[in-house]
């Protein structure tokens, strides 16, 4: 574990080296007791897949002051390697009829039944949040399911599309470019700035996905 | 409400004010002013508050009728600024009467204008801010994240200052130098080889014509890149250092996370050198100290009463 300064007005925690399937979530409880003790000095708190970025008000400390009060709570996080919590559970419905998917099952050497089932028989952990808003990456895919990323990016991807790439996946709130293989689409809006909360993922939570067929996405407002 | 109607948006025109912060563990851009200090000194020609909405003006173009009367004030780039056909001084703040057309040229030297208005431009906060982000829908007058359009008005109460006055002379940069940016090494700079850091301080890059309000991106001969890394929260002046070796500053629309290497962070104060610079202009880097740069934000900060 280290402490960087990242410019004038950021302090880098540095957690572990390598991610691994427990640190989401207890990155995530050391996000919340940090805000809770630290919170006035802080603008933004931002969890990566090993660290925890904080960005503070120069005007109120910097990043040797705000080490030293850091160091107790660093100290009662690494005595735990054990999150007392389990994290917030998601279930999303997806409808599995992505353009990649044919493609996907191909490569995998897998039937797309099998792609399906591999997908939504998972349970995955929110890593991190980024890209761009309401983006939370989902650890981790399965090892049959790994592929590298296209080799040349979309340049526009509808809005609710499931992705997968390496061993991760995500849905992509908004249109946007994207690399990633579509499996699909889910019906719900996974951010939105004018809602309590905007985004319903956190760092941390658990999300499933369950299979829904046509009718079911359009019952649901999804616009194929 | 009353306000100014815009006639001629120029090429991006962006509602802007300190930026939408709070919710980058959401992944959200934090946006705002690309050149900090001059979006200050607008403001603070027409003893507004710190962060009150103004608007960021690309490369000038614009044409504006008012429909009140008030008093605005513009900085940054040189450009031509008329109102009814009479010029008026850059840097500098002046009263606009009902009926009255302020017209701004084409951009001379220097890249943005800042055209803020006594009191403030009114529009809905998203997220805490008004703070336009194209690439993510947010902010703006209509809250969609779209820049000024012809027909848009911006909204403003009417207002009145004792007189004109001006940003001394000192204060205001020549956006026609060579900038020198200032950089605080670390990050990943460990990871470069000492050569390569020290090539990256010595050569002189060139700004690429691809730089936009995410990140200023820089041509040079290429840096030996360390590998990729697992992504993590980034801040504004983050110089990043993707496979192809040629650096990348991220600006206000930056994103929240990044993988790649990280070289170091360059001064807030000197984000406004890089906005106004043109495309195919050179720039050269030089080192500083975090704790030095940490003493010159705060004495800016309490200069312009953040």
């Amino acid at each position: 574990m280290r402490l960087e300064p990242a410019g004038a007005d950021a302090l880098l925690i540095v957690l572990a080296e390598q991610p691994d399937a427990g640190l989401p979530l207890r990155i995530a409880t050391l996000t919340d007791r940090i805000h809770l003790e630290l919170g006035p000095l802080l603008i933004d708190l931002v969890p990566g897949w090993t660290t925890l970025l904080l960005h503070y008000d120069l005007l109120r400390t910097d990043h040797l002051q705000l080490g030293k009060r850091l160091l107790p709570l660093l100290e009662d996080w690494h005595a735990e390697p054990e999150s007392p919590r389990l994290g917030r559970l998601h279930e999303l419905p997806v409808w599995y009829a992505g353009e990649d998917l044919a493609e996907v099952a191909r490569a995998c050497a897998l039937s797309e039944a099998e792609v399906i089932a591999l997908h939504s028989g998972t349970e995955y952990r929110v890593g991190a949040i980024g890209f761009a808003p309401g983006f939370a990456y989902l650890g981790e895919l399965d090892a049959r399911l790994a592929l590298p990323r296209r080799a040349s990016p979309r340049t526009r991807v509808p809005a609710g599309s499931l992705a997968i790439a390496e061993r991760q996946t995500a849905i992509y709130p908004q249109a946007s470019p994207g690399g990633w293989h579509l499996l699909g689409r889910c019906p719900r809006r996974l951010f939105d700035a004018r809602a309590e909360p905007p985004c319903p993922l956190a760092v941390g939570d658990r999300v499933r996905f369950c299979a829904i067929d046509e009718a079911a996405f359009r019952a649901e407002g999804g616009v194929p | 409400m009353t306000g100014l109607a815009v006639l001629r948006p120029g090429p991006l025109s962006l509602l802007q004010d300190a930026g939408r912060f709070g919710w980058q563990h959401l992944g959200v851009s934090p946006a705002g002013p690309l050149d900090v200090q001059a979006a200050a000194w607008a403001n603070r020609l027409l003893d507004n508050p710190w962060g009150t909405p103004l608007v960021e003006i690309a490369l000038g173009g614009v044409e504006l009728e008012s429909r009140l009367d008030t008093w605005v004030a513009l900085c940054g780039a040189e450009l031509d600024i008329t109102l009814d056909g009479a010029p008026r001084p850059n840097w500098s703040r002046f009263p606009l009467r009902a009926g009255q057309c302020l017209c701004l040229g084409f951009a001379r030297s220097g890249q943005r204008s800042y055209l803020a208005v006594a009191g403030g431009f009114r529009a809905g906060a998203l997220l805490g801010s008004v703070a336009t982000q194209t690439r993510e829908g947010l902010g703006g007058l209509h809250g969609d994240g779209q820049p000024l359009r012809a027909g848009d008005l911006l909204p403003c109460a009417p207002a009145s200052r004792s007189g004109a006055t001006s940003v001394p002379w000192r204060f205001v940069p020549d956006y026609r130098a060579e900038p020198r940016l200032r950089v605080m090494p670390g990050g990943d700079a460990g990871d470069f080889s000492v050569a390569e850091r020290r090539r990256f301080f010595a050569q002189p890059w060139r700004l690429s014509p691809q730089s936009d309000r995410m990140g200023a991106r820089l041509l040079g001969e290429p840096l030996r890149a360390p590998a990729r890394q697992w992504s993590l929260g980034v801040t504004t002046g983050a110089i990043q250092v993707p496979p192809d070796g040629q650096p990348i500053v991220l600006l206000a629309d930056r994103q929240t996370m990044g993988g790649y290497p990280i070289l170091g962070w360059v001064h807030p104060l000197d984000f406004g050198l890089l906005a106004q610079c043109p495309a195919h202009r050179t720039v050269r880097f030089e080192r500083v100290a975090v704790e030095a740069v940490q003493g010159e934000m705060r004495e800016f900060y309490r200069f312009f009463g953040r």
